[in-house]
């Protein structure tokens, strides 16, 4: 190789020139990055948003809602959600809510169990063995969570909050929010109380407020990457639960019933983009 | 004192303000109870030892969720003198100890939760969950302030060996309410671990001080 | 029996533009299940997508093709109201074909 014909001294100001000025572009390119980088993953969730999976498990929730099942041989086909018996648009736009017939607050699932029960015959265990996928084993539950979910797409979420028991239970949910326990000393309010923080790159809402709230809560249930399967509502706050190290969280709890109310106060007027995709 | 009047009449207009306000509802306490009811209904069919350690709130958590982490200032006192009373340094040596040890024990999350069957495997300190530490790790969570540089901008003192030692232990001895979980205190780690931690933020040769 | 391929397929300009997602575990074989076993590999190796008796698209798939796979693709020559196929065919022989018909721009 032939050496620089440059006496040194100037050799090693036109390096250290040069050295300067790729400093100054990494900098400059350092703060454009992080904005860069939101872009790219804003068109990555973009693309991904095409072939969402959930669609598979709306189809399948569609068709267990049609079918005749159960010791009674029946369908769910008339089922009451909330606006009616078999009204399955706009019904998950308007849960949880009080329903007179059981006497309870109930959300999708619950009430969906309580359908199960009633028009189909099962028993309550048998109705709830199967609430969440796993590789191999498809929950009929969840299938029929988002299909009656995505029968509310495009809506504004306006769950009731005037009959006394869904004042109640928003209530016992914010008490349940910021109840700290177990070993980690964790509440919901540990990750979900502040805005503009994340646990490790996971970025978390702050749920008591209306506008992070609005668009997060009605983007389930959702099609979980990390899960290869659609979760909901139920799946989550067991997850959370999980992750806080309390205990396996009972499927339709009246807590997590609770929890969810207190969420919807907030979320409120958002519009359900449901079934979502998440990681 | 004047002063201590009127905190008095404020404190009872603001009570009287919340109890009017939840007038066709519950009060604070009743409603804390009937979550109290549910939370105990809530994992019937989960792992029984795990819900003991959940069902009972101790004092701390019990205040805590009570002030909703924003405790009046008499109590926060309260809260971090108890705290503080409480730790518990190693019995000998140093409060240093090796920080390539802190940095497995910081990345590791495992421990505690209902799917974490290996008793015996220890269980992580899931500090980046939170925190910023080495800067080669960019999966790090912003909960908890960043701790890169912690020990370049601080010295290893003896007196900040101990605070830091303190601080991992139980973080409501020096503030109350907290978000930090009290790792020591609740026995998630052992004092061995926390040493390790130690050394991770203040060792001049770990790459948080790099 | 496998669920249906959920397929769409429209004209875009003078091309077809198909959309389809397909309902597969794809399992590479290399996961561990709850107990520790290795969950044997299941995966779609061939994928053909036919129009008026020609092929249109053939591709051979690995197990770097995650979990219920989504395609996107678009071929010349058709028009509304023909008829496309597509089959998939695994690593244990399972197959599977569903027709769609083209629809017109949307």
């Amino acid at each position: 190789m032939k050496r620089s014909s440059l006496p040194r001294a100037e050799r090693a100001l036109r390096l250290a020139a040069a050295a300067l000025f790729c400093a100054l572009c990494a900098c400059a390119r350092a703060q454009d990055s992080d904005a860069q980088t939101q872009k790219e993953i804003e068109r990555y969730r973009q693309l991904l948003a095409e072939g969402n999976p959930a669609e598979l498990a709306q189809a399948r929730g569609e068709e267990l809602w049609k079918t005749k099942r159960g010791p009674k041989s029946a369908s769910l086909e008339r089922c009451d959600l909330g606006l009616g018996p078999g009204v399955v648009k706009g019904a998950y736009a308007a849960l949880p809510r009080y329903f007179r017939d059981t006497d309870r607050v109930q959300d999708l699932e619950s009430r969906l169990v309580t359908c199960i029960v009633a028009l189909q015959g099962f028993t309550p265990e048998e109705a709830m063995k199967n609430p969440f996928s796993a590789p191999g084993r498809n929950s009929d539950l969840e299938a029929l969570a988002t299909y009656v979910a995505g029968e509310s797409k495009g809506m504004k979420l306006a769950a009731p909050m005037q009959h006394q028991k869904e004042i109640e239970a928003f209530r016992i949910g914010e008490q349940l929010f910021y109840r700290r326990a177990g070993p980690h000393d964790f509440s919901c309010s540990t990750c979900h109380g502040d805005t503009g923080k994340r646990i490790r790159l996971q970025d978390l809402p702050k749920l008591t407020e209306p506008k992070e709230a609005q668009r997060v809560f009605t983007t389930w249930p959702a099609y979980r990457v990390s899960q290869g399967s659609v979760r909901t509502m139920q799946h989550r706050l067991y997850d959370c639960y999980w992750q806080m190290r309390h205990p396996q969280l009972d499927y339709a709890s009246d807590a997590s019933i609770a929890l969810e109310v207190f969420m919807a106060k907030y979320a409120n007027g958002g519009t359900i983009d449901a079934p979502g995709l998440k990681r | 004192m004047i002063a201590g009047q009127a905190r008095i009449l404020i404190a009872m207009t603001a009570g009287l303000f919340v109890a009017a306000a939840h007038a066709d509802g519950l009060s604070e306490n009743e409603a804390r109870q009937r979550a109290e009811q549910t939370f105990r209904t809530a994992f019937t069919r989960g792992n029984q030892q795990i819900a003991a350690r959940v069902m009972q709130q101790d004092e701390t958590q019990a205040l805590c969720s009570k002030y909703r982490n924003a405790p009046p200032r008499e109590v926060a006192e309260k809260i971090e003198k108890s705290q503080l009373a409480a730790i518990s340094y190693p019995a000998s040596g140093t409060l240093l100890g090796d920080w390539r040890q802190g940095e497995r024990i910081a990345q590791d999350g495992y421990g505690l939760r209902f799917t974490d069957a290996d008793a015996k495997k220890p269980n992580g300190g899931n500090c980046y969950a939170c925190h910023q530490l080495a800067p080669q790790e960019i999966s790090y969570g912003t909960l908890g302030p960043s701790l890169y540089r912690y020990g370049k901008l601080r010295g290893a003192s003896e007196a900040v060996q101990r605070y830091t030692y303190g601080k991992i232990y139980d973080s409501e001895a020096f503030t109350a309410c907290s978000g930090m979980p009290r790792l020591g205190h609740n026995n998630v780690l052992t004092p061995e671990q926390i040493r390790h931690l130690v050394a991770l933020l203040l060792d001049p040769e770990s790459p948080v001080n790099k | 029996m496998s669920d249906p391929m959920r397929i769409r397929a429209s004209m875009a300009g003078d091309k077809v533009e198909v959309r389809v997602l397909m309902a597969h575990e794809m399992e590479t074989g290399q996961r561990k299940d709850a107990s520790g076993k290795l969950v044997p590999a299941h995966f779609i190796q061939n994928i053909s997508v036919t129009h008026n008796g020609r092929t249109v698209l053939s591709a051979q798939w690995g197990t770097s093709i995650s979990k219920n796979p989504f395609l996107h693709f678009r071929f010349g020559g058709g028009k509304p109201g023909e008829k496309i196929a597509i089959t998939w065919l695994d690593n244990l022989g399972d197959k599977r074909t569903d027709e769609a018909i083209i629809a017109a721009a949307s």
